[in-house]
């Protein structure tokens, strides 16, 4: 009462006021919800005390009721469901109610309000009664009343039974219930006084369905609960009440085997809830390197982050392009092939032996190491091998096809993904609220994890400040468009330059190969190499000084930088394998004249008879001895190897000297030279990002072009992505600064992507040339003997494959069919990107419309306020206006105007904020259990709406009337 | 509010009884003279928040004392233990994300005003970086974050506008 006049006389002057008020009636809310609740208790233990004192009266009359029950009883059961139903609307209407005022409010108006309505409501339902009864006797009258209070009694005991008296949310159910009892206890007699059981079978259909429907309700209520912004204690009180009414009416619903049933599915689901949650878990922990990651992260940002991310995702394709051949080529061979020494190809010849085993030849795959399973030429022809009959050639193929198919499949695949995640979320609508709501991590109970915390938040602040600093700035157009297209022009200069020099040197390269190599000096034997790297080495450093010029968002820049030095990297590599398929024409000329020497060694040997197959030669023969072809596959296979070994060797040397070395150097040599060596000169190295992504890049791409010659190689790869994840994770926190321009690298991801993509490409190119163009060499690896590689498929088919096979295979790669085929997925391929384009385009429309709206309802609200604000001044006015007319009524008739106005003041304080009385007359029952009623415009229920803050729209459709009345 | 709350023991309402001892536990653990092993009569104690802040969860929170505060009664940061269990309910990876919304808001408006205005932000900030940042950039944050949020224009983030930004947040609860 108090605070409700208080509110009413101040809503009109102040909102803040108001919303003072009501966060006070928050704060103090859950003791006056205990004191309610005591409140009810007692009023219950009155009506206890009322119904004892009935019952004194009701035994007197019981047996001249029971003679009238007889006839009365269909009556009765009608009055009964007319009531039972009236009852569940208004405990609907109450719940209603409930939900919108979870909250309690100041008890005193409450309560006083309460009991007069309780009064109102049960007289006019007693009216209502004796009009339903209009031909019945007064005796009938008070029998019917007496029947209401032991049915309020039986609620009562039902009550007690369960303990639910305390919520009246679930009012229902217990109605539902205590009337059920009411209406047994009707059947069986009614000095009936004992708690009874209910029985199941014992109910009517829609009785069970009503008790069906209020166990969903509570179980649904059980699940919500937790979702409530109640406080605790509410909350088990719930739930407590909600979980016995379930245990106790759940096994009435099913009976026998359906029960059962019924137990088991709860209990499974249960299981599986907890099964997927620590399956969760455990999927967390087990990204491997997420720690290192984050750690660096915190320290470095997400651009430095972002590439160790991408070593890991290129660290788990290597993983299975491993596991593609470590299982089905090398490990078969090594187990069930013929063994070491038993063939030729498996044989070091006999010139090599002395030094097969020599360190320096090992190191450069030569030797024992080019006889093994590592290359290609050391796999036998023989169509099946060992026991399992495993078609070793076939499998070869395969594995080499399904590696590319493989990779391809995985980028792109990735590149989507990423493409869905960056178009389908509006990710900078609220950039800057969601760094400053979202971006602590709140599972943080580690000190140093706290401080990389604190650390990374603040370098993504100034990310994000940069970048957008970096879109409000346009200074002098002209000027950076020039710069621009001047650094342009000097980038394709360098690149021009680079092509030049290593068309030059390897054209003299050739030239020093036809004149021998062992005439020419260590320099110019490995000119080519030499000049490739130190190409690789200083070009991107040329590039970034002229990228300086640029003034581009440090991003962009990254970016431009990249497609620089992919471009470096690719004529480099192109070059590479121009100069490897010279090399492969020459074997295969030498090839030629190993061949035409074989059979004249053979002819010779045999007396004439010529054999056709050389690898049946008579066991006399030792296979070292035996001639040999130059096998091209394998030493395409060994340059690969080569090529990235020294590539590691290379990355891990510069990383020691330029990074480890300096830092060592300018850290402890800085206190005894003349300069300051950590701010001036050389100071700390940053981390490389583009350079290092780019790396990575074109490592797999030689990976991707070489594994089919040497299936050693993506171990190889895992192996070097492994020591490198180490290495560089160390490198990078124990000897770079972070970079003095961070920024996020999210974007860029899809850009690596396509990099690799690129790479994959061109990569294959080479590869699938020499399978599809080149024939085999005669006497090594799986194809040996065969016209071309992929003869291999054919002779599957014909020999593994049922014969109608074959022929549909034949019909299938007819051109007749094929054509048409390649002609409908190019149609399919533009139809899904004609619609991928409408969508993309309607994505876009639909984000504008969204946007307008927002802006637009900016204004509305914007103009409500103002609107709401001048409503105000003019209320205030006019009550100032009222208290003047008052103050001079005052004058007049001092004492008499007192005496109205504050009776009429009361009165609004009541009032205030409240339905009119007559409204909620409807609403209240007449006899129910005693539950606090309030009346608060908080509302609890709503989800998403703060308990305790009331809504400001709330506010303005409440100070309306509240004004007028002033 | 935050990601997946491991470390904090999950409370589920249906192993209530369960996690209730356990918390009981920790409850009892940080001030063991102060709360009764004996929780059968519903004994009227409170922890202040001195005690509860130095518990390992909160320990390197920077809004350690605005949690607890948020989730006390009476608004200093005394605890009972059924706001204790609250807290730790809400905190916990189970709870839903609009209960975390709320009472994330309640956490971040520290001025209890019921409105994010530009010193909550400022607050707020500040704690996030350790005063690393320079005023104007904290300046420009705040300005920046109230621009993109507030709705209904009136220079601070009201429930409405907070529930609309945060819940979707792709970081926030996942």
């Amino acid at each position: 009462m108090p605070r409700d006049s208080l509110i009413t006389s101040e809503s009109d002057i102040d909102v803040g006021l108001e919303l003072a008020g009501d966060e006070d009636e928050f704060s103090s809310h859950p003791e006056e919800h205990e004191r309610e609740r005591h409140r009810g208790k007692r009023r219950e233990g009155d009506r206890e005390k009322k119904k004892r004192g009935h019952g004194k009266r009701r035994k007197a009359s019981r047996s001249r009721e029971r003679e009238e029950e007889v006839q009365a009883r269909p009556d009765k059961r009608e009055r009964e469901r007319r009531r039972r139903a009236k009852s569940d609307r208004e405990t609907g209407g109450r719940q209603r109610d409930e939900e919108g005022k979870a909250k309690i409010k100041s008890g005193k108006v409450a309560k006083t309000k309460k009991n007069i309505t309780n009064e109102k409501t049960k007289k006019q339902e007693e009216e209502e009664e004796s009009e339903d009864r209009n031909a019945k006797g007064k005796k009938k009258h008070g029998s019917a009343k007496k029947e209401e209070k032991q049915e309020d009694g039986g609620r009562h005991r039902e009550k007690e039974k369960t303990k639910e008296v305390k919520k009246k949310k679930h009012k229902k159910v217990v109605e539902t219930s205590s009337e059920q009892e009411t209406s047994e206890q009707e059947d069986n007699g009614e000095e009936d006084n004992e708690e009874k059981e209910v029985r199941p079978e014992s109910l009517t259909p829609e009785e069970l369905e009503r008790l069906k429907e209020a166990v969903d309700d509570r179980k649904k209520l059980i699940q919500v609960l937790r979702g409530k912004p109640w406080p605790m204690k509410k909350k088990l009180v719930t739930l407590r009440e909600s979980q016995q009414f379930v245990e106790k009416y759940e096994g009435a619903l099913g009976k026998g085997k359906g029960r059962k049933l019924y137990v088991y599915k709860v209990m499974m689901t249960k299981k599986w809830m907890k099964f997927q949650r620590d399956f969760e878990n455990f999927r967390t922990a087990c990204i491997p390197w997420e720690m290192k990651i984050k750690e660096i992260e915190s320290h470095f940002g997400s651009s430095v982050a972002s590439y160790f991310i991408f070593l890991r995702w290129m660290y788990g394709i290597n993983m299975i392009l491993f596991g593609l051949t470590f299982g089905l080529v090398m490990v078969p061979e090594a187990l069930m092939g013929r063994p070491y020494g038993s063939i030729p190809r498996k044989t070091v010849p006999r010139a090599e032996e002395a030094s097969a085993m020599d360190f320096a030849v090992l190191w450069d795959f030569g030797g024992y190491a080019q006889y093994s399973v590592l290359f290609y030429g050391y796999y036998n022809n023989q169509r099946a091998i060992g026991w399992l009959k495993f078609r070793m050639p076939l499998s070869y193929f395969l594995v080499g096809v399904g590696t590319v198919a493989y990779s391809y499949m995985v980028v792109i695949r990735t590149m989507a993904r990423n493409a869905n995640e960056s178009g389908v979320g509006d990710d900078n609508s609220f950039n800057f609220s969601w760094k400053v709501f979202t971006s602590w991590d709140y599972l943080i109970g580690n000190p140093e994890t706290a401080d990389n915390k604190f650390a990374s938040i603040t370098t993504s602040f100034k990310e994000a400040i940069l970048e957008e600093q970096e879109s409000c700035k346009d200074d002098n157009i002209h000027l950076t468009r020039f710069l621009r297209v001047l650094a342009n022009f000097l980038v394709l200069c360098c690149l021009a330059g680079s092509g030049y020099l290593i068309y030059f040197v390897v054209r003299r390269s050739q030239k020093f190969a036809l004149d021998g190599l062992e005439n020419h000096t260590w320099w110019e034997r490995n000119e080519v190499n030499m000049v490739m790297s130190l190409l690789g080495m200083f070009c991107p450093m040329l590039f970034d000084v002229i990228s300086a010029l640029e003034n581009y968002h440090p991003r962009v820049a990254l970016q431009w930088q990249l497609g620089r030095i992919f471009a470096l990297f690719l004529g480099n590599l192109y070059t590479f394998i121009i100069a490897l398929m010279d090399e492969i024409n020459l074997k295969r000329e030498e090839e030629n004249i190993v061949k035409f020497n074989i059979t004249t060694w053979e002819a010779s040997f045999y007396n004439g008879t010529v054999s056709e197959n050389s690898t049946g030669l008579p066991f006399t023969v030792q296979p070292a001895d035996v001639p040999r072809g130059p096998c091209w596959e394998t030493m395409v296979g060994q340059e690969f190897v080569r090529l990235i070994i020294s590539d590691t060797m290379t990355t891990y040397i510069t990383l020691l000297i330029g990074d480890f070395l300096r830092a060592v150097f300018v850290r402890f040599l800085n206190h005894c030279w003349c300069w300051d060596l950590e701010a001036g000169f050389p100071s700390y190295s940053e981390f490389d990002v583009s350079g290092n992504v780019l790396g990575l890049i074109f490592n797999q791409g030689m990976i991707w072009m070489g594994a089919f010659y040497a299936p050693c190689l993506p171990a190889l790869n895992v192996l070097r992505l492994h020591v490198s994840m180490y290495l560089q994770c160390w490198a990078v926190m124990c000897c770079n600064v972070p970079q003095e321009r961070v920024f996020k690298a999210s974007g860029s991801n899809n850009f690596y992507m396509a990099m690799l993509l690129v790479i994959l490409f061109l990569s294959t190119l080479p590869a699938i040339y020499t399978i599809v163009t080149i024939p085999p060499s005669f006497d090594c690896g799986p194809f040996s003997g065969k016209k071309r590689m992929f003869d291999v498929i054919q002779e599957t088919l014909e020999s593994d494959f049922p014969a109608w096979f074959s022929k549909v295979f034949s019909y299938a790669s007819n051109p007749g069919l094929v054509l048409p085929f390649i002609l409908l997925m190019i149609l399919a391929i533009y139809y899904l990107q004609s619609t991928s384009k409408s969508y993309k385009e309607a994505n876009v429309e639909l984000k504008k419309k969204l946007q307008t709206q927002n802006e637009e309802n900016k204004k509305k609200n914007k103009r409500a306020a103002l609107k709401a604000q001048m409503d105000l001044e003019e209320a205030r006015k006019a009550a100032e206006q009222q208290q003047n007319n008052k103050a001079s009524l005052q004058d007049q008739e001092a004492d008499v105007e007192e005496n109205h106005g504050s009776s009429q003041s009361l009165s609004h304080g009541k009032n205030g904020r409240n339905p009119p009385p007559h409204v909620r007359d409807q609403e209240l029952p007449a006899t129910r259990a005693p539950v606090p009623r309030t009346y608060h415009h908080g509302n609890h229920g709503t989800p998403g709406h703060l308990p305790g803050f009331p809504r400001q729209s709330e506010h303005r459709m409440y100070r309306v009337p509240s004004l007028q009345r002033h | 509010m935050g990601n997946k709350q491991t470390i904090f023991t999950d409370e589920q309402l249906d192993a209530y009884q369960v996690r209730h001892l356990q918390l009981h536990g920790r409850y009892h653990e940080l001030a063991p003279h102060l709360v009764p092993m004996d929780y059968t009569k519903d004994p009227d104690c409170k922890l202040p928040l001195a005690l509860i802040v130095n518990m390992p969860e909160l320990k390197e929170n920077p809004f350690r004392n605005r949690i607890v505060e948020s989730f006390s009664e009476d608004g200093m940061g005394n605890l009972s233990f059924n706001e204790f269990v609250d807290m730790f309910s809400v905190l916990s990876e189970m709870a839903p994300r609009e209960l975390k919304a709320i009472y994330a808001f309640k956490i971040y408006d520290f001025n209890v005003d019921n409105y994010l205005c530009k010193e909550d932000l400022e607050k707020t900030l500040n704690k996030l970086t350790k005063e690393e940042l320079t005023p104007e950039e904290v300046e420009l944050v705040c300005q920046k974050a109230i621009e993109e949020a507030d709705l209904d224009g009136d220079n601070k983030l009201s429930f409405a506008d907070f529930e609309n930004m945060i819940t979707r947040a792709p970081d926030f609860l996942r």
